[in-house]
This record gives C-alpha cells, sequence and structure tokens, in this order.
C-alpha cells in the first residue's frame, strides 16, 4: 500500500510523469493481453491470411486509440486547436508539440504489442504457411498434386493434430523456417523503431532547441490554467451555493415568523453556536416544511446581498431583481483590460 | 516496503545514481529477454549463419540505443555541445567526460546480451555448425558434399527426425558450445581487467581535470532540472495571475452593467464569489473563457 503510494505520487507530481505511466502501464498491459490471448489459427487456406494479419495489425490500432484516449492531453489540445481567437494568438508551434509528444506516448504500446507478436512467430506461422517455397524446402520425392489440395495440405501447418502432409513437407522444418522469418522481421522492426526514436530525440537539440523550450513552456501551462481555472470555478461553485443554502434558510425562517404571527421562543444568547446553526428551525413540522419546498420549489440561482429587509424571502418569489441589461454589450466589455 | 522506499529514494538521490540504476535495470531486461526468447534456429544451410549472427548482434545494438535513449544526460550533453557560446564558454573536457561517462554506461547491457549468448552456445552453434569440417566427425565423414552440407545444417535441431540419436550431432555440437564458453569467458575476462586497469590506474593521470569535469558536468544537469522546476513554478503563478484578472475584470464590467445595489459592500465570505452572483452571470464567464481567452499580460 505504501509503495502504491509512493509511486503513485511520483507520477503525480509532474504532468510529465503521469502520462509516461499511462504510456507504461499501456505497455504492461498490452504483453499481458497478448500473454493471456489464446491463439486459435483456423488452418484454412484463405482464412489464415486474415486471421494472422488481423491479430497482427487490429490490436495496435485500438491500442493506439486507447492511448489516445487515455492522454487527458487530447481535450486540452482540441480546446487549444478550436477555440476562438479572442485576444490571446494562436501559436502553432504549441500545437504541434502537444500533438508529437502525444503521438509519441501513444505509439509505444502498438510497437510493443506488434515486437512481442513477431518475436513469438505464431502469427506469421498462421497467416503465411500456404506460401511456402515448396521448391526449396520440401521433399523432393511427392507425388503431384493439385494445388488447391497442396493449400489445403499447407494450411493445416500450424494445427499439430491436423497436419497430414508430412511427405509433402516435414511440419517442423516448415515452422522452423517461418519462425526465423518472423523473429528476423521482428528484431528489424525493434531495431527501426528503436533507431528512429534515438534520431528524433538527438537531432533535436541540434536544431531548434530554443524553439522547443518556448513550447515546452506554453503547453504546459495552457494545461495548467484549465486546470486551475476549474479549480476557481469549483470554489466558487462551492461558495455560491453555501451562500444560496444559507439564504434559502434565511427566508425561510422570516416567512414563518411573518406567518405564524407569534415570536419564536428565542434562545437565550448564551445558547451560542449551536442555535444559530439551526437556522430558526426548531420542530419537525418546519423542518418537514423546509424539506417540502427545498424540492417542489428551489430558490432561483440569484444571490442577493445579505443587508435586505425582510419580506423579500423566497416564498414564491421566483424572479431575480435588477438582472444586467439583456443585450449584452460585448464591445465594451475588454476596455481596461487590453 | 521500507527498504524498497530506501532503495528508490537512493536512486533519487543524484542523477548518476539514477543513471547506474537505468543501466542496471537495463541489464536485467536483457538477461530476462534473452532468457524468454524462443530461440529456433531455421536449420537450413544458408539462413543458419544470419540467423546466428543476427540474434548475436542485433539485440546488442538495440541496447545500446535504447541506453543512449533512456538516458537524460546524453540530452543534456548534447544541448551543452549544440549552444552558442553566449556568455557562458564551452569546456570541451566536460563534454568528452560526460560523452564517455555515457557511453560506458550504454555500453554494459549489450555486453550483458553478447556474454549470456556465448556462455550459453545456442547462437554459435547455429551460425557456424554448417562450417566445420566434416572429416573430423565420424558420421560426417562418407557422406557426398550436398548432403553434407544439409546435415550439418541440421545439428542445433536436436529433434529433427534425421539427427535424433546421431552421435557425431553431438560431437559437433558439444564442440562449437566449448569454443563458444571459451569465448564468452575470455571476453568477460578481458573486460573486467580492462575496468579494473581504467579504474584503478585513472587517479595516476589528470586528477584534477577529471574532478573539475565530473564537478561541471554535475553542475550542468542539477541547473537544467532546476530551470525546468523554475519553469512549471512561474506557470503556475502565472495562470493563477491570469485567471484571478479574468475574474476581476468579469466582476468590473458586470458592475458597469447592472443598476447599484443596496448593499453593495462585500463582506468577507462574498470576496471568494468576486461579485459573480447569478445564473447568467456565471454563464456568460464561462462562455468569455471559452471564446475569449484572456491575453498572457499580466502586468
Amino acid at each position: 500500500m505504501d509503495k502504491f503510494r509512493m509511486i503513485f505520487q511520483f507520477f503525480q507530481s509532474n504532468q510529465e510523469s503521469f502520462m509516461n505511466g499511462i504510456c507504461g502501464i499501456m505497455a504492461l498491459a498490452s504483453t499481458q493481453m497478448y500473454s493471456a490471448f489464446d491463439f486459435n489459427c483456423p488452418c484454412l487456406p484463405h482464412y489464415n491470411l486474415a486471421y494472422g494479419l488481423g491479430i497482427l495489425l487490429v490490436p495496435p490500432f485500438i491500442l493506439f486509440l486507447l492511448g489516445l484516449v487515455l492522454n487527458n492531453n487530447i481535450s486540452v489540445l482540441a480546446e487549444e486547436w478550436r477555440r476562438p481567437r479572442g485576444q490571446r494568438g494562436k501559436d502553432p508551434a504549441v500545437l504541434r508539440y502537444m500533438f508529437c509528444s502525444m503521438a509519441q506516448r501513444a505509439m509505444v504500446a502498438p510497437a510493443l504489442w506488434l515486437s512481442v507478436t513477431l518475436l513469438d512467430g505464431k502469427c506469421i506461422t498462421c497467416a503465411f504457411c500456404t506460401s511456402l517455397p515448396l521448391e526449396s524446402l520440401g521433399n523432393a520425392s511427392q507425388p503431384p498434386l493439385s494445388r488447391g489440395e497442396i493449400q489445403r495440405v499447407l494450411a493445416r501447418i500450424p494445427c499439430k493434430e491436423l497436419y497430414t502432409g508430412q511427405q509433402l513437407i516435414a511440419r517442423e522444418v516448415a515452422v522452423r523456417y517461418l519462425r526465423c522469418i518472423s523473429q528476423a522481421l521482428g528484431w528489424c522492426f525493434v531495431l527501426l523503431m528503436t533507431t528512429l526514436a534515438f534520431l528524433v530525440r538527438s537531432l533535436r537539440p541540434c536544431f531548434s532547441q530554443a524553439a522547443f523550450l518556448k513550447s515546452r513552456y506554453w503547453s504546459h501551462y495552457i494545461d495548467i490554467e484549465r486546470r486551475l481555472f476549474d479549480e476557481t470555478c469549483a470554489e466558487h461553485a462551492r461558495s455560491f451555493a453555501k451562500v444560496c443554502i444559507q439564504q434559502f434558510f434565511e427566508g425561510m425562517s422570516t416567512d414563518l415568523v411573518a406567518a405564524h404571527c407569534h415570536l419564536p421562543r428565542k434562545a437565550p444568547a448564551d445558547a451560542g453556536e449551536a442555535a444559530e446553526k439551526l437556522l430558526g428551525i426548531t420542530d419537525r413540522g418546519t423542518m418537514n416544511m423546509a424539506l417540502k419546498s427545498w424540492h417542489r420549489c428551489k430558490p432561483p440561482l440569484h444571490l442577493h446581498p445579505p443587508a435586505l429587509p425582510t419580506g423579500n424571502g423566497w416564498a414564491g418569489e421566483g424572479q431575480p431583481p435588477t438582472h444586467p441589461s439583456a443585450p449584452r454589450k460585448e464591445t465594451a466589455a475588454y476596455y481596461s483590460w487590453v | 516496503m521500507d527498504r524498497f522506499r530506501m532503495i528508490f529514494q537512493y536512486f533519487q538521490s543524484s542523477s548518476e545514481s539514477a543513471m547506474n540504476g537505468i543501466c542496471g535495470l537495463l541489464a536485467l531486461a536483457s538477461v530476462k529477454m534473452y532468457t524468454s526468447l524462443d530461440f529456433s534456429c531455421p536449420c537450413l544451410p544458408q539462413y543458419n549463419m544470419a540467423y546466428g549472427l543476427g540474434i548475436m548482434f542485433v539485440p546488442p545494438i538495440i541496447l545500446f540505443l535504447c541506453g543512449l535513449i533512456l538516458n537524460r544526460q546524453s540530452l543534456v550533453m548534447l544541448e551543452e555541445w549544440r549552444r552558442p557560446p553566449g556568455r557562458r564558454k564551452k569546456d570541451l573536457a566536460v563534454i568528452r567526460y560526460m560523452c564517455s561517462s555515457i557511453l560506458q554506461r550504454a555500453m554494459v547491457a549489450p555486453v550483458v546480451w553478447i556474454v549470456v549468448t556465448l556462455l550459453d552456445g545456442q547462437c554459435l552453434i547455429c551460425a557456424f555448425s554448417g562450417s566445420m569440417d566434416p572429416q573430423k566427425f565420424v558420421g560426417f565423414a562418407n557422406v557426398s558434399t550436398e548432403q553434407v552440407q544439409q546435415l550439418l545444417a541440421k545439428v542445433p535441431c536436436k529433434d529433427d527426425e534425421l539427427m535424433r540419436n546421431n552421435t557425431s550431432r553431438k560431437a559437433v555440437s558439444r564442440y562449437l558450445r566449448c569454443w563458444s564458453q571459451a569465448l564468452g569467458w575470455s571476453i568477460l575476462l578481458i573486460l573486467i581487467i580492462a575496468a579494473f586497469l581504467a579504474r584503478w590506474l585513472r587517479p595516476c593521470f589528470n586528477q584534477a581535470t577529471l574532478l573539475q569535469a565530473r564537478h561541471w558536468s554535475n553542475y550542468i544537469d542539477i541547473e537544467q532540472k532546476i530551470f525546468e522546476e523554475t519553469c512549471c513554478e512561474h506557470s503556475r503563478l502565472f495562470a493563477h495571475k491570469c485567471i484571478l484578472h479574468f475574474f476581476e475584470s468579469m466582476q468590473q464590467e458586470i458592475k458597469l452593467h447592472s443598476l447599484p445595489r443596496e448593499g453593495e459592500g462585500a463582506e468577507g465570505g462574498e470576496d471568494l464569489l468576486q461579485g459573480i452572483t447569478d445564473q447568467d452571470q456565471v454563464n456568460k464567464l464561462l462562455r468569455t473563457w471559452y471564446y475569449e481567452k484572456p491575453p498572457l499580460d499580466v502586468s
């Protein structure tokens, strides 16, 4: 538990670590998914290719999309891209930086799936067993079979129990050959990806380092600003709700006083805060009435200033006083802050 | 838990320890990769050599590049190398020191892979079984040339029907494994002696320059980290101020448009509301935030 909390805190500490954490989790998930997956080659002539290539190519696509979705920066990027200009110019370099960093992180899990699949060899064996070069690998002394027959026999290579073509070509020879090709492809793919990553990372400081620092700063800024704005709005909503509810209860108790025409038994002054917190509601009937009117007739979203005379309570009065004038004078809005 | 946390903190404590940690992790990863790899020699005359040597040399290149990529200091070194001099001169000795320490750490995982491969022996058996001299082995001595190539190529595959109980196959296999292990142990010995000598003899040459180079390379690394942290702090404060200004400007605009009300004086609790006390006002604020973000100017 402590260990998880520490790791969690380390990843939350800054935004880049958090994204790296998600990237690592997706990579682990992709290897786990592959080892838990039950690979079942259909062993039929045309289905093999479709199944093998499907397993090879469709999950990476899904993992890539998942990597983009889980990255919260994508909504920040979309918002920044689509917002109207307003008073703040848009910097395409910042958008490009955000997109590149997201795409790079989202590509890790699919690349890992492809490498693990190719290095394992089952997919390629299933997909390409019907395309084996029989002239070089097959036994020379086999009876001539029609093409369709050969295809059907070869398609059963991945299924050990069903294979009947031992005279045509030994199953172990075929499997070894295909697995060798698959592993060679896998290692070449990994080498290519690693070389690309190395070039991308090492060429950047040689060109455009200053532009990179600028883009990185402003992309962090946009993210932090959005988070702070959300926090400020949440705090504002909290205060708003508090004052609204307080005014509701005050309105209720004022109404009760007006309706019942007798002075409620005021608790003596030294009863202290507990009496104050009761907001003037001190018996079951009153409480029930307060709850009922909260449900039936919620107060308007309009906080009136606190020093208002009595009688201006909530009961039945729904419209807010002194509304700002309807035509929104947007042109005059920002005179002071340019 | 405690031990884990202690180890974690130790590695985070300085950038050198962090890099040593990554280097160790990569070495462990290379061993794990080798053991989980399903080595299957194709057992065909032309393919054996390519496969065997490929498995022996391609993953070390990948591990070396990974070691360079994962090492933070390589970026720092490149930046230091390519920056304009400005008001700070560049010290080539520092750059050379950083470069050599990065390369040394990046070479550990590839060397571990090569040594493990040689000590295991499968790669060499696969690659060189076709190059054996058939006359030395009884079972292959009297076979025709084309056939002997095929047979030799099948030596690494123990389960092949031709090779299942062939004693000459075992002889070739043992011979090649013996060579492979000898090569592996020799390489390991040479490298360890080289490392030992390098570390032992280093204080005899240029110790002062070395201390300086090490100090300044640490300094550059720390300086860059602190710069990044300061930028993050700064952007947080900038955002805070920008948002406060935005709310104040909204408040001002609302005061401008609405008629003065009684009890205008806001109390302590109302300050948090920033004068925005109405559903329409809140909607307007949010709409303005989207359509017209405030300028990046908090002066």
